[in-house]
C-alpha cells in the first residue's frame, strides 16, 4: 500500500521516464531549456526547505551545487573507466551512483556549514553562508586537480530528461512528505518563533541542521545533473550570482510554498532566456524585475495570504 | 518525596543588575501557586530560569528531584514543564490545529525517515494525533478554528489556544506568564475557572505569574512575592493580602485595574 | 623590524578606507537594521566620478586642489546617489521583512553594477587606469618609504572621522541619528522626521564610500565596475568585527582588519589575502558576536 502523494511521486517518474523516450524529437533549444527549468526547480524547492519552511536564511546554495557538481564529474570523468565496468558498464547504474556520491559530499558540507553557523540569524546567517559560497568557488578555482580556474571539461553527457525531471519529482515530494508531518510541521514552527519552538520540546538546532543537510543533499545532486548535462563546468558558474537567482526564485514564489516557487523556478528560467535578446540590457532588466518585484509583492508572486514576519 | 519543583538559592544577574536573588521556593505535586511582584520584580525572569531560557548564576533548580540547570529549554520541556508567554508567543503562520499538533512533538515516534517513507505505522501514529488534538481543541472550544492560522484568531482564544499548545506536550506543570493580561472582567473570571479546571482535569500542578491581584487571590492556595528579585513574603492570600512588606511594595504603584 | 614598521603604514592606510566604508554600512544598519549591499558599488561609483572628474571635466591632474575638488564632487554625488537609492528602493520596503529588504538590496547592487557594466549607458566593462589626482612623491624615513598617497588616505580619513564625530555627537541632526537608531517609534514621537533622518544617514554614509573609492584608487590605480564587491565585503566584515551600529567600532574594525590583512600577506600568505576577512568574519561570529566594541543584544522572552 502507498500512500496518495507515492502515487504522485511514481507517476511523475514515469512522466519524466516517457519524456525522455521523446527527447530525441524536441528540438535542441527547447531541450536545453526544459532540462534548466527541471535543475532550477530541483535547487529552488530545496532551498525552499532552507529558506522557506525553517526560516533560516542561505545565500551559499551554489556553493552546495558546486560540490556535488565535481564530485559527481570526477568520479565520471576520472574514475569512469574504472569504475563504469563494476557495474556492467550500465551507464543508468553508474550515473545515478556518482550523482548520490555528489549529493552525500554536499551534504556532509551543509552539516560543517550547518552546525558553527546556526547560532546566527537572519542577515549574519546569510553573509556567512555567502561567504561559504565564495570560500568554495576560490578553493576550486586554486586546485589544479580539479582545472583550476578553467574548469573541468569532457565529462560525458549523461544527463537526459528522466533524470532531469525524475530528480526535481523526488526533491519536491521529499520536500512536501517532510513538512508534512506532525514531525515536519516542526520546520515551520522553526521559522514561526524559535524561542516558542523550544518550549514545545522542539530541538531547533536538530531540525535547522536537517534542513540544511537535505538542501544541500539535493542542490549537490541538481550540480551533478547540471554538470553531466553542459559536459564543461567551471568554478565562476557557481558564484554568488548563482545563489542569488536560486534565493530570488524562492522569494517569487512564496517562502515556504512549494508549487509558487516551482513554477516561479520555470518562469524565470524562461524569463532569463527571454531577456538574452536584450543583450547588454539583460542583467539590468534583471536587476529591476527584482527590486520591482519586491516592492510590489515581497509576500512571492503566488502567495495570496503571505505571512508576516517580524523583521528583525 | 521531594516536592515537584524546588528553587534553591537561585540567583542570576545580567551584568551589574541581580535580577533574582537567592530565591528559595517549591510548587508541590498538585498544586496552584501563584508568584506575585510589581513591575520588574523578576517573575518572568523565574519562568526564563525553569524553563531553561537562562541559566542561573547560582543555585539550583530541581524537578522531581533532578537538577534542571543546564539543560536547554526543549530538554526541559522533555521533562513535563511546560510554559505560555506573556506576549503571547503562537506559530502565526501555522493553523490552529498544527499549533497544537506540533507540541505532540515529544510524544511522537515518528521522524524524517518514516515521514518520508509514510508506512502505515506512520498513518496510525498520525491518525491518533489528530484525534488527540481534536479532543484538546474541543474541550478548550477552539475546534471551530482549526484550520484558520493561528495568528487570525481573536486574542483571547489566541491566549486559551498557548494554553492548549501548552498542555499538548503533557506537562506535570504548567507555568502561566501572566494570562489574565489584556482581558476584561468577564474574560478573566472565565480564566480563573479554566485554570481550576485544568488542573483538576489534567492533574497537573500550576505555577502563575500575574499582575492581577483579583486572579491570583481567587485562585492560589499559596503566593510567594517578589520585589526586585527578593522573596518578600510567601502564604496563603489572606496572610499574603495582610503582609505589610507586601503593602509597601505595591504602595506607589497604580492600584491594579479589574 | 623596520619591514614590520613598513607594514605597518601600508597596513594603517588600506584600514582607513576600509573604516570610511565600514562606517556607511554601520550607519544604515543602525537606523535601519539591514546590511545595504548596493554600498559596495557606490563605492565603485565614488572612484569613477574621480576618474571622470579627471578624464572627462577636466578637473587638473597633480594638484592638491583638483584633487580635493574631485574628491568634493565625488562625495556629492554619491550622496545624491545614496539618497535616490533609499528613496526608491528601501523606502518603499519599510517595516518589511529583513528578508525582502536584503534581496531588494542585492538587487539594487546588481542593477548599479550592471548599469556600469554597460557601454552604452555606463562606463564600460574593461578596467581603467586610475589618474594622479594629487601629486606623488615618496618620502624616506631611514628604510621606511611612506608614499605620498598613503598620507593622503590618512589625513583624508583623520579629517572625515573628526567631522562625522562632530556630525554625530554635536548637531541636531546628528542626535536625532541616535536617537532613531535607539528607537524609531520613540523618536517619531518626539517630532524626528525618520524620513529625513534616514535620507541624511544614506548621504553621509554614501558620500564617506565615495571619498573610500577615490582612497582605494589612489593605492591601487584600475578601476572597473566590479571593484567594490571584495573591499565592500571586507569593510561589512570590518563593521561585523567593531560591533555592527556602533561608529567608533566599524572605525576601529577597519583599521584592525587592514592591518591583519596585510600583516598575513606580509607572512607569505597573499594568496590568502581574500580568504582573511571571512575567516575573521566567521571567528568573530562564533566567538564574539556583537563585535569587539558591541553591545549583546538580547531577546526580550
Amino acid at each position: 500500500m502507498l500512500a496518495r502523494s507515492q502515487y504522485y511521486l511514481l507517476a511523475a517518474l514515469a512522466a519524466s521516464f516517457v519524456a525522455s523516450l521523446f527527447s530525441g524529437s524536441f528540438n535542441s533549444y527547447f531541450l536545453d531549456v526544459a532540462v534548466t527549468c527541471g535543475i532550477n526547480i530541483t535547487l529552488a524547492v530545496s532551498l525552499n526547505l532552507i529558506n522557506g519552511y525553517t526560516g533560516q536564511f542561505s545565500l551559499g546554495h551554489a556553493g552546495f551545487m558546486a560540490i556535488g557538481a565535481y564530485s559527481a564529474s570526477l568520479l565520471t570523468t576520472n574514475f569512469g573507466g574504472k569504475l563504469l565496468p563494476l557495474v556492467g558498464g550500465q551507464t543508468w547504474i553508474f550515473f545515478p551512483l556518482a550523482l548520490y556520491a555528489g549529493g552525500v559530499v554536499a551534504s556532509v558540507a551543509g552539516l560543517l556549514v550547518g552546525v558553527p553557523t546556526l547560532r546566527l540569524r537572519g542577515d549574519y546567517l546569510a553573509i556567512v553562508t555567502l561567504g561559504f559560497g565564495e570560500i568554495i568557488r576560490v578553493l576550486l578555482q586554486n586546485v589544479d586537480a580539479v582545472g583550476g580556474a578553467r574548469g573541468l571539461i569532457g565529462i560525458p553527457d549523461y544527463t537526459t530528461l528522466f533524470w532531469t525531471f525524475g530528480l526535481a519529482a523526488i526533491t519536491v515530494y521529499t520536500v512536501w512528505a517532510l513538512v508534512n508531518s506532525t514531525y515536519g510541521r516542526g520546520f515551520i514552527a522553526v521559522s514561526n518563533d524559535e524561542i516558542a519552538a523550544e518550549a514545545m520540546g522542539i530541538n531547533t538546532t536538530r531540525y535547522k541542521i536537517t534542513a540544511f543537510v537535505v538542501g544541500a543533499f539535493f542542490a549537490g545532486l541538481a550540480g551533478g545533473i547540471y554538470a553531466h548535462f553542459k559536459q564543461y563546468i567551471a568554478p565562476q558558474g557557481f558564484g554568488f550570482d548563482k545563489s542569488i537567482e536560486i534565493v530570488v526564485m524562492v522569494i517569487l514564489g512564496g517562502m515556504g510554498n512549494n508549487v509558487g516557487v516551482i513554477i516561479a523556478a520555470i518562469l524565470l528560467t524562461v524569463l532569463t532566456e527571454t531577456l538574452r535578446q536584450f543583450g547588454d540590457y539583460r542583467m539590468i532588466l534583471y536587476s529591476l524585475l527584482i527590486i520591482v518585484l519586491m516592492i510590489a509583492r515581497p509576500q512571492g508572486l503566488f502567495t495570496w495570504t503571505g505571512w508576516k514576519r517580524k523583521s528583525a | 518525596m521531594p516536592p515537584l519543583l524546588e528553587l534553591d538559592r537561585v540567583t542570576i544577574r545580567f551584568g551589574g543588575l541581580t535580577a533574582v536573588s537567592e530565591l528559595t521556593a517549591h510548587v508541590g505535586g498538585h498544586e496552584l501557586v501563584g508568584l506575585i511582584g510589581p513591575n520588574g520584580a523578576g517573575k518572568t525572569t523565574v519562568f526564563n530560569l525553569i524553563t531553561g531560557v537562562y541559566q542561573p548564576t547560582s543555585g539550583d533548580i530541581r524537578f522531581a528531584g533532578e537538577s534542571l540547570v543546564g539543560r536547554k529549554p526543549y530538554q526541559i520541556t522533555g521533562r513535563n514543564i511546560a510554559r505560555t508567554f506573556q506576549n503571547i508567543r503562537l506559530f502565526p503562520s501555522l493553523s490552529v490545529f498544527d499549533n497544537v499538533r506540533v507540541a505532540f512533538h515529544l510524544h511522537v515516534k515518528h521522524d524524517a525517515v518514516h515521514s518520508l517513507t509514510r508506512f502505515r505505522a506512520f498513518h496510525a501514529e498520525e491518525k491518533e494525533i489528530a484525534a488527540q488534538t481534536m479532543e484538546l481543541l474541543d474541550i478548550f472550544d477552539l475546534g471551530k478554528f482549526r484550520d484558520e492560522p493561528a495568528k487570525s484568531l481573536p486574542y483571547g482564544s489566541q491566549r486559551r489556544l498557548e494554553i492548549v499548545r501548552a498542555l499538548a506536550t503533557k506537562p506535570k506543570l504548567l507555568l502561566l506568564d501572566e494570562p489574565a493580561a489584556g482581558m476584561n472582567p468577564t474574560e478573566k473570571t472565565e480564566l480563573t475557572k479554566l485554570i481550576r479546571f485544568i488542573k483538576d482535569k489534567f492533574q497537573i500542578a500550576v505555577l502563575l505569574v500575574e499582575h492581577d491581584m483579583q486572579v491570583v487571590m481567587g485562585i492560589c492556595e499559596r503566593i510567594a512575592v517578589l520585589d526586585y528579585g527578593v522573596k518578600i513574603a510567601e502564604g496563603t492570600p489572606t496572610e499574603v493580602r495582610a503582609n505589610p512588606k507586601v503593602i509597601e511594595a505595591y504602595l506607589g504603584e497604580e492600584p491594579t485595574p479589574g | 623590524m623596520s619591514e614590520f614598521l613598513q607594514q605597518l603604514i601600508n597596513g594603517l592606510s588600506l584600514g582607513a578606507i576600509y573604516a570610511l566604508i565600514a562606517l556607511g554600512y554601520t550607519m544604515v544598519y543602525g537606523v535601519l537594521r539591514f546590511i545595504n549591499f548596493a554600498h559596495s558599488d557606490v563605492f565603485m561609483v565614488g572612484a569613477f566620478v574621480g576618474y571622470y572628474a579627471i578624464e572627462k571635466w577636466h578637473l587638473p591632474a597633480n594638484s592638491i586642489g583638483g584633487g580635493l575638488l574631485a574628491l568634493a564632487m565625488a562625495m556629492a554625488i554619491c550622496a545624491a546617489l545614496g539618497v535616490l537609492i533609499e528613496r526608491f528602493a528601501y523606502r518603499p520596503l519599510r517595516g518589511r521583512s529583513t528578508l525582502s529588504v536584503l534581496i531588494t538590496a542585492i538587487g539594487v547592487s546588481l542593477l548599479l553594477q550592471n548599469v556600469a557594466q554597460n557601454r552604452q549607458i555606463g562606463f564600460g566593462p574593461n578596467p581603467k587606469a586610475f589618474p594622479n589626482l594629487f601629486p606623488y612623491s615618496n618620502f624616506h624615513l631611514g628604510a621606511l618609504t611612506v608614499s605620498s598617497n598613503q598620507v593622503i588616505v590618512l589625513i583624508v580619513t583623520l579629517v572625515l572621522l573628526a567631522a562625522l564625530y562632530f556630525i554625530v555627537n554635536h548637531t541636531r541632526t546628528g542626535t536625532a541619528m541616535r536617537a532613531l537608531s535607539f528607537n524609531p517609534t520613540a523618536a517619531s514621537l518626539v517630532g524626528i522626521n525618520n524620513d529625513f533622518i534616514i535620507s541624511f544617514t544614506f548621504a553621509l554614509g554614501s558620500s564617506l564610500a565615495a571619498a573610500g573609492g577615490i582612497l582605494y584608487a589612489l593605492n591601487y590605480p584600475s578601476i572597473d565596475p566590479l571593484m567594490g564587491t571584495l573591499p565592500g565585503l571586507k569593510a561589512f566584515v570590518a563593521a561585523v568585527l567593531g560591533g555592527i551600529g556602533n561608529l567608533p567600532g566599524a572605525a576601529v574594525g577597519g583599521v584592525v582588519l587592514g592591518l591583519v590583512e596585510t600583516l598575513v600577506v606580509a607572512c607569505g600568505g597573499s594568496t590568502y589575502r581574500d580568504a582573511v576577512a571571512f575567516g575573521v568574519l566567521i571567528l568573530i561570529l562564533l566567538v564574539r558576536p556583537s563585535g569587539l566594541l558591541g553591545k549583546a543584544e538580547r531577546e526580550k522572552v
